[in-house]
């Protein structure tokens, strides 16, 4: 269901610091926000709306994000996200333990070859 | 983080997800029309691409949601619109619920109040009623709860028991108020030093009696009620201090005690020490119920084992008088037998409060049963769309859960007009006061009874709706839908769960209907039962009480007694008048003593206990009591001192077998008495109820030489019942005229407790009458909730075999035997019902002996009657759908679809 959304994504927790980092970058609207993570991963990575769009309502419910009304950049109205600071703690805790658990699963990963 | 989401404010969020994914969408179409492809196309793709944009906004919304709660209500909603849409199924049940609920709750109330919550005293579970056994005192045996306390028994108990906290003695009187308008008779109750303590309430205001107070030789005080300190005093602080004229004794008022507070039972108007005088207390004098207050960590058996050492230490310092031997008593192997005070006080209502309890409940039961049934027919109708919800997707539980959901919901709604029943019913119980109810006055609508009432509902709805949803979440229902309506009938099993239901309903209507009939043989046993009296209705009843202090002399006593009878026979209307010591089934009993026959020779030496009574001239003939043999007293017997004796006709049959042998024969009391010459020998007379044996009794004149004095002394009753016959007998201004009567004699004698002898009989009866008005009512209301239960299964089944029974029709079936056929089924379901049913009741009246007078809890001719009842019922139900259906026709029913 509903809460199980993030399963879908490289591991969990991974769709949410894309999202806080990209909308730290620049508040944006849903679909400027997939675009954007498009671009900046180099079309690696797509996020599938499937997901995005209930990460995002959970964001928000919980207080790292706030959205108010705005225009895309064809002028049709639709939601701008940004991030509150409450996410920008929430992001920068996030980070530093992906940055460990990255080090670590690189560690081991170095270690098996060699 | 909150684990509540908000639930407010979310229409905003929701739309807020509409306008992005559209936005969204449009977007993407924009960039694909930028790419060439046409506007339409572009715009389908980007749905495409985006995918099930119903369910995303679903999930996106549910993060706002709690959606175990909010499918929930939607259920609710869903079951209350279509609850909406059927108002005759909605009301039939709801009435139901409300019934059975609100009589559930209100019988619950009473059990609670009554049987389960404590008495109001602090640490009332220290509270034990100082019973004792005395297996060897013959007569006695039919007081209510064996062998009360004596005086001097109290003095030896308080003062060397080891158990006790405190204990103390008290017993039911009446006095006369006077010097406060007119002269008034009222209750008291007096105490022994410790009663106050033992019980544990503080006053109101004031003090208690203190053990100076006790002091035979000291000064004379009283304690007021709070009802009588309202009444008389009208709640006036100043009131202390003040004195009242008791009995022609002035007392000093020391103390009120608080609004409700009752010893044990018992309501009082004047609280009045005992004054217990050690010096002159002598054995005997069985009269005053004790209560102690246990010392913490000792028991019922220790206290007993206590007080059992004291009994020989009672005989060694007590006498009944010179020349009298003190170990007479081990004859009577007398032994403690303490037990709670609460068992006392609740005492024979147990039984009955109880058996009302299991009514009520087993017509719940079948309340319940039956809307299960309704739910059946329901769910059936909803087949179709059950069945598509399943195919649908909708899991078992899903299904289970909405039909469950509608189901409580029913319960609750229910239980929310059961309240308004439950209130309404207790109010009326508690103004019609039945049986003599105990603690009648402690009994409310409280938290518990709330509490109860909603599990009630609860649980009633999860069980009436337990059987459809099992029924109809299986999956299987699923096949109902490739299968139509076109197939001849249904399957058995489909009717299976309706037919075990009805055997179920018919079982328990059976084990009603037959308890209820037991209570009518009962009742008409006991009305078939002769009193020792006739035409109660016309009898008037009140007594007089000629205080002491008063009229001191005996003599003068019976005089005043006598002139008030005859002003009193000149009354208009009264045809005649007469006293005695108490009158049958008033619940007194003036005295009891051995009285030996002449040349009898007694089983250890001792002749049995008798009843006595002490009675006027007339006294028989105005109670329209038979003279068996011989005559009544005349005045001169009684004035002249005569030894004469008038005894019951058990006790002359016991002694000489026959009325007429006893008459001449003589008995007395003690040896070294003057024997007393039987002169008449009077009908049995069911003198401690309608239920309970006649006892054997002792009539002694209104005027006699005391037996328990060396020197001849004259003695006679100065509290009396009059019994006057009077075709007004029951009227307020008979009343007032036999009131003007008696003050045109003395000025300063109030009537008390003025009523009918029907009055007294029919409280002898209430036990059994509310017994029997319960079972009724829950015995009629199984029965039509039975006939209900048949009706509804054979017309469904009727309606569902439509199709059927045209064919059968049109291929020549009678009609009659397409009713047969019908009916016949209803009586198997009822055979198989009444079969169960019966051993049901032969097991559940079992515990209902107690209760039954004159007939065996197996009574034959009940066991007969009741399931000839339920068979015509079965019939009756069952005809009227099975003649719908013989009154098909052919063409019609082949016709549908």
């Amino acid at each position: 269901m509903a809460r199980n959304s993030d399963d879908r994504d490289l591991f969990p927790g991974a769709l949410e610091i894309m999202i806080l980092q990209s909308l730290r970058h620049k508040p944006m609207h849903g679909y400027a926000l997939v675009k954007h993570i498009k671009q900046v991963s180099n079309e690696l990575l797509e996020v599938e709306e499937g997901s995005l769009y209930p990460a995002l309502q959970r964001m928000l419910r919980e207080g790292f994000l706030d959205s108010e009304e705005g225009v895309s950049a064809k002028g049709r109205p639709t939601r701008i996200y940004r991030v509150t600071d409450s996410g920008i703690r929430r992001l920068e805790k996030e980070l530093s333990s992906f940055g460990k658990m990255f080090e670590g699963i690189t560690r081991v990963l170095a270690f098996s070859q060699s | 983080m909150n684990p509540l989401p908000p639930l407010f404010g979310r229409t905003r969020r929701y739309s807020d997800i509409d306008v992005s994914i559209e936005e969204h969408i449009q977007e993407r179409a924009d960039e694909l029309e930028a790419e060439g492809v046409p506007r339409r196309q572009a715009e389908q793709t980007a749905r495409r691409e985006f995918g099930n944009v119903a369910l995303l906004q679903q999930r996106s919304r549910e993060q706002w949601q709690w959606p175990p709660l909010e499918s929930l209500l939607a259920d609710l909603k869903f079951a209350l619109r279509r609850l909406r849409k059927s108002p005759g199924f909605a009301i039939t049940v709801l009435l139901t619920l409300a019934i059975g609920i609100g009589a559930n709750t209100a019988v619950f109330s009473v059990v609670d109040d009554v049987l389960l919550k404590p008495l109001p005293y602090p640490d009332s579970n220290q509270l034990v009623a100082l019973w004792l056994n005395a297996p060897g005192a013959a007569g006695l045996a039919n007081f209510e709860s064996g062998l009360r306390l004596s005086e001097s028994m109290y003095f030896t108990f308080s003062e060397n028991n080891h158990s006790f906290q405190s204990l103390g003695v008290w017993v039911q009187n009446t006095a006369n108020v006077t010097g406060i308008a007119q002269p008034e008779e009222v209750h008291t109750i007096l105490v022994s030093n410790g009663l106050l303590e033992t019980l544990n309430v503080p006053p109101a205001l004031g003090r208690w009696l203190s053990p100076a107070d006790q002091d035979p030789h000291g000064a004379k005080r009283v304690m007021l009620s709070y009802g009588y300190w309202q009444r008389r005093f009208g709640g006036d602080k100043s009131v202390i201090g003040r004195n009242l004229q008791l009995d022609s004794q002035s007392r000093e008022i020391v103390g009120v005690m608080p609004r409700g507070f009752r010893v044990v039972d018992n309501d009082f108007d004047l609280l009045v020490p005992l004054q217990f005088d050690r010096a002159t207390a002598i054995l005997a004098g069985f009269g005053y119920n004790g209560i102690g207050r246990l010392k913490s960590g000792i028991s019922i058996p220790q206290a007993n084992a206590d007080v059992s050492r004291l009994i020989e230490t009672w005989m060694h310092t007590f006498r009944n008088g010179p020349g009298s031997n003190p170990f007479y008593y081990r004859v009577w192997r007398i032994s403690p037998a303490f037990r709670p005070l609460k068992e006392l006080v609740i005492g024979s209502v147990t039984g009955v409060l109880w058996v009302v309890m299991a009514t009520v409940g087993l017509v719940m039961l079948i309340a319940c049963v039956n809307i299960a049934n309704l739910l059946l027919v329901r769910a059936d109708s909803r087949q179709n769309e059950l069945a598509v919800r399943a195919a649908l997707g909708a899991g078992r539980g899903r299904i289970a859960r909405e039909l469950l959901i509608e189901s409580v919901a029913l319960g609750l709604l229910g239980g929310l007009f059961a309240l308004g029943v439950a209130f309404g019913g207790l109010k009326l119980l508690v103004g019609m006061g039945p049986a003599n109810l105990p603690r009648l006055s402690e009994v409310t609508m409280d938290w518990g009874s709330l509490l109860f009432a909603i599990a009630l509902s609860v649980l009633s709805g999860l069980f009436f709706g337990s059987i459809p949803a099992l029924k109809y979440s299986s999956t299987r229902a699923i096949a109902t839908l490739s299968g139509s309506k076109r197939t001849a009938s249904d399957s058995r099993t489909r009717h299976r769960s309706r037919n075990i239901l009805v055997v179920a309903q018919v079982a328990m209507a059976l084990v009603l209907l037959v308890s209820a009939l037991l209570m009518i043989r009962t009742f008409t046993a006991l009305r078939n039962v002769d009193p020792g009296f006739s035409d109660p209705a016309h009898l008037e009843t009140l007594r007089i009480s000629v205080p002491d202090l008063l009229v001191p002399n005996q003599v003068r006593v019976t005089q005043l007694l006598n002139e008030i009878s005859d002003k009193i026979a000149a009354v208009p209307g009264v045809e005649s008048v007469a006293f005695g010591g108490a009158a049958p089934m008033e619940g007194i009993d003036p005295n009891w003593d051995e009285m030996a026959a002449e040349g009898k020779v007694y089983p250890g030496g001792e002749p049995p206990l008798r009843l006595f009574n002490y009675v006027s001239p007339g006294f028989f003939s105005a109670m329209g009591t038979r003279m068996l043999a011989g005559r009544e007293y005349t005045w001169d017997d009684a004035y002249g001192l005569r030894n004469n004796i008038i005894v019951s006709e058990n006790f002359a049959r016991e002694n000489w077998g026959s009325p007429q042998a006893a008459v001449g024969k003589r008995i007395r009391q003690f040896s070294k008495m003057p024997w007393q010459i039987i002169i008449g020998v009077a009908q049995d007379v069911r003198h401690n109820g309608v239920d309970e044996k006649a006892p054997e009794i002792i009539y002694w004149p209104a005027m006699f030489n005391s037996p328990y004095t060396q020197k001849p002394v004259i003695t006679g009753p100065r509290a009396v019942s009059f019994v006057i016959r009077s075709k007004r007998a029951g009227s307020e201004a008979l009343v007032a005229d036999i009131q003007r009567a008696v003050w045109s004699v003395n000025n300063n004698l109030p009537v008390a407790t003025p009523g009918t002898m029907q009055d007294i009989y029919a409280k002898s009866m209430a036990r059994t009458s509310f017994t029997l008005a319960m079972l009724a009512i829950a015995g009629t209301m199984a029965l039509l909730l039975g006939i209900i239960g048949i009706y509804g299964v054979i017309s469904y089944a009727v309606s569902q075999r439509t199709r059927e029974i045209g064919i059968r029709l049109a291929l020549g079936a009678q009609k009659s035997e397409l009713k047969w056929m019908f009916v016949r089924s209803a009586l198997v379901l009822t055979a198989t019902g009444i079969a169960i049913g019966i051993l049901g009741a032969a097991a559940v009246t079992q515990s209902m002996k107690s209760l039954l007078f004159g007939i065996s809890p197996l009574d034959p001719l009940t066991y007969v009657t009741v399931p000839l009842v339920m068979c015509a019922a079965s019939i009756l139900a069952s005809y009227l759908p099975a003649r719908r259906a013989a009154g098909i026709d052919p063409m019609e029913a082949l016709r549908v679809d």
